[in-house]
């Protein structure tokens, strides 16, 4: 069984043990176009699911980033400070954005895996 | 993530390019009441880049052109002054001006190119370009000011290509022996591969270039053959903003607007000497008193030191966290590799170097006062 998990607003989160790294989809980046900033918690700061975390900008306009889970911060992607094309070339790879103490696996539940993912995409288009 | 769903459809007016945009790929969004092209499949920073080092082809045939006429250049130039602050008596035949329409109270209805027909035998004769979003109010408010001796002629019949970039020339010489002798802000009826064009060496940019209008059923043979040329991308209107912005050019609805002053928005290089002097153009009484006294806000260019964008709306503060005006465009300039800025503040704090703050979700973002164009102008002079 997969490991990532996907909201309907176009983030990730691969959960390994009783954390998770999250990022936005291919398909967000993709509609995002060229990403030249990327704005990341701090490290020790703690997210309900759904609270604003992190914003991403394209050349034309900044889009926010929502925590798919509740939790605290315990690493963030700092490469993307000088390299937020990261996010276009490999989205669930280099293009992290942070990793998150999971407070409640419960909260996965409630999120789509990719194959249900995949068909919510085929409705947006 | 908010904003990434395609926005609701409405009904859009499309450009006699609309389908040659879709072969290309273009991601289209509404504009101006146009389904325009966002960026091909490049993306903006690429085509960005493809312009400053070689030549972009953009669709502008949303732009409002018209023609007024009248039986003399002199006639036509009055009646055309009586209504922006230029000098258009002075124009002469084969330039093209950059001016504004004023309001009463002296803020921009909008800002249009002028050109006076360099054909001896079309004396009397202007060619106007304006903004897309503002053709309706334009045309309009023209038709109610002029003398019945002077017509104004709409050309929704004519498309419009900008072909830009340091390629642009060298490209269009191979279609075209007339353009490579056009200077900068010079204008003239030539063929483009064999089509009737009419040829002006200008854009938006700030790279050498032309803008070419040309019949609409003919516009595609054109677009064709100039993208055929290994040199030439289309550019779709992201790009056309980022570079705008990099040459500090001002955007309609954004950077000027009925609110914002020509003295204010720092283009008083575009009214003639004599018009300063003599007045006689809506809103002359508040654009002198701001030229002798000076206005209260300034249009600056902003370099924020970190790298996030300040994006329009964002409120610019001093020191204190007083505030002292608001950005007017924003964004990443690809060419820079950095973020840039244009927005209004108080004279006390216009001038280049002086440190200000730039409020980008809540937190103050230190930025400098910049010299613009950001990017040098390379026209062709």
């Amino acid at each position: 069984m997969s490991n990532t998990y996907y909201t309907r607003d176009h983030e990730y989160i691969r959960v390994d043990g009783d954390t998770g790294v999250v990022g936005v989809t291919d398909h967000a980046q993709h509609a995002l176009g060229d990403i030249v900033y990327v704005e990341l918690p701090e490290v020790g700061a703690s997210f309900k699911r759904g609270d604003q975390v992190a914003v991403v900008e394209s050349v034309k306009a900044a889009s926010e980033v929502f925590a798919p889970v509740t939790g605290e911060v315990v690493a963030i992607n700092g490469a993307l400070e000088k390299e937020p094309g990261a996010v276009n070339e490999a989205p669930l790879d280099k293009g992290w954005f942070y990793k998150v103490r999971v407070a409640d696996r419960a909260e996965l539940d409630g999120l789509m895996d990719e194959a249900a993912y995949a068909a919510f995409l085929k409705t947006l288009a | 993530m908010t904003d990434i769903a395609s926005p609701p459809s409405a009904p859009l007016a499309r450009t006699p390019l609309h389908a040659l945009h879709l072969t290309l790929g273009g991601k289209m969004v509404p504009f101006a009441g146009h389904d325009m092209p966002v960026h091909y499949s490049p993306g903006v920073l690429a085509e960005h880049l493809h312009t400053r080092s070689e030549a972009g082809l953009f669709d502008v045939s949303h732009m409002g052109q018209a023609f007024l006429i009248g039986p003399s250049h002199e006639a036509t130039a009055r009646a055309l002054e009586c209504l922006c602050p230029a000098d258009i008596l002075d124009l002469a035949p084969g330039r093209q001006r950059y001016t504004q329409f004023t309001t009463a109270d002296g803020g921009i209805i909008d800002d249009l190119m002028v050109t006076r027909s360099a054909d001896p035998a079309e004396d009397g004769v202007l060619m106007l370009i304006v903004n897309a979003a503002r053709k309706e109010v334009d045309f309009a408010h023209l038709e109610a000011a002029l003398a019945p001796n002077i017509r104004l002629a709409r050309a929704p019949h004519r498309a419009l290509l900008a072909l830009q970039g340091p390629k642009a020339a060298e490209v269009l010489a191979r279609h075209s022996d007339p353009s490579a002798a056009l200077g900068f802000m010079a204008a003239a009826s030539m063929k483009v591969a064999g089509l009737d064009c009419h040829v002006s060496r200008s854009g938006y940019t700030g790279e050498d270039g032309f803008e070419i209008s040309i019949r609409a059923d003919r516009v595609e043979r054109l677009a064709r053959t100039l993208l055929a040329e290994p040199e030439v991308w289309p550019i779709g209107l992201g790009a056309r903003d980022s570079l705008r912005l990099e040459a500090g050019l001002c955007l309609y609805g954004h950077d000027i607007d009925e609110t914002t002053s020509p003295v204010e928005a720092g283009l008083v290089w575009s009214m003639g000497k004599r018009r300063r002097t003599e007045g006689g153009f809506p809103g002359a009484t508040r654009i002198q008193r701001e030229l002798a006294e000076g206005p209260a806000r300034k249009r600056v260019g902003l370099l924020p030191e970190g790298r996030a964008p300040a994006r329009e709306g964002t409120e610019i503060t001093d020191g204190e966290g007083r505030k002292i005006g608001v950005v007017t465009s924003g964004g990443f300039g690809p060419t820079l590799n950095g973020p840039l800025a244009m927005g209004y503040v108080d004279p006390a704090h216009a001038a280049v170097g002086v440190s200000v703050m730039l409020v980008v979700r809540g937190k103050p973002l230190p930025a400098t006062v910049a010299p613009m164009p950001f990017v040098p102008h390379r026209y062709r002079r």
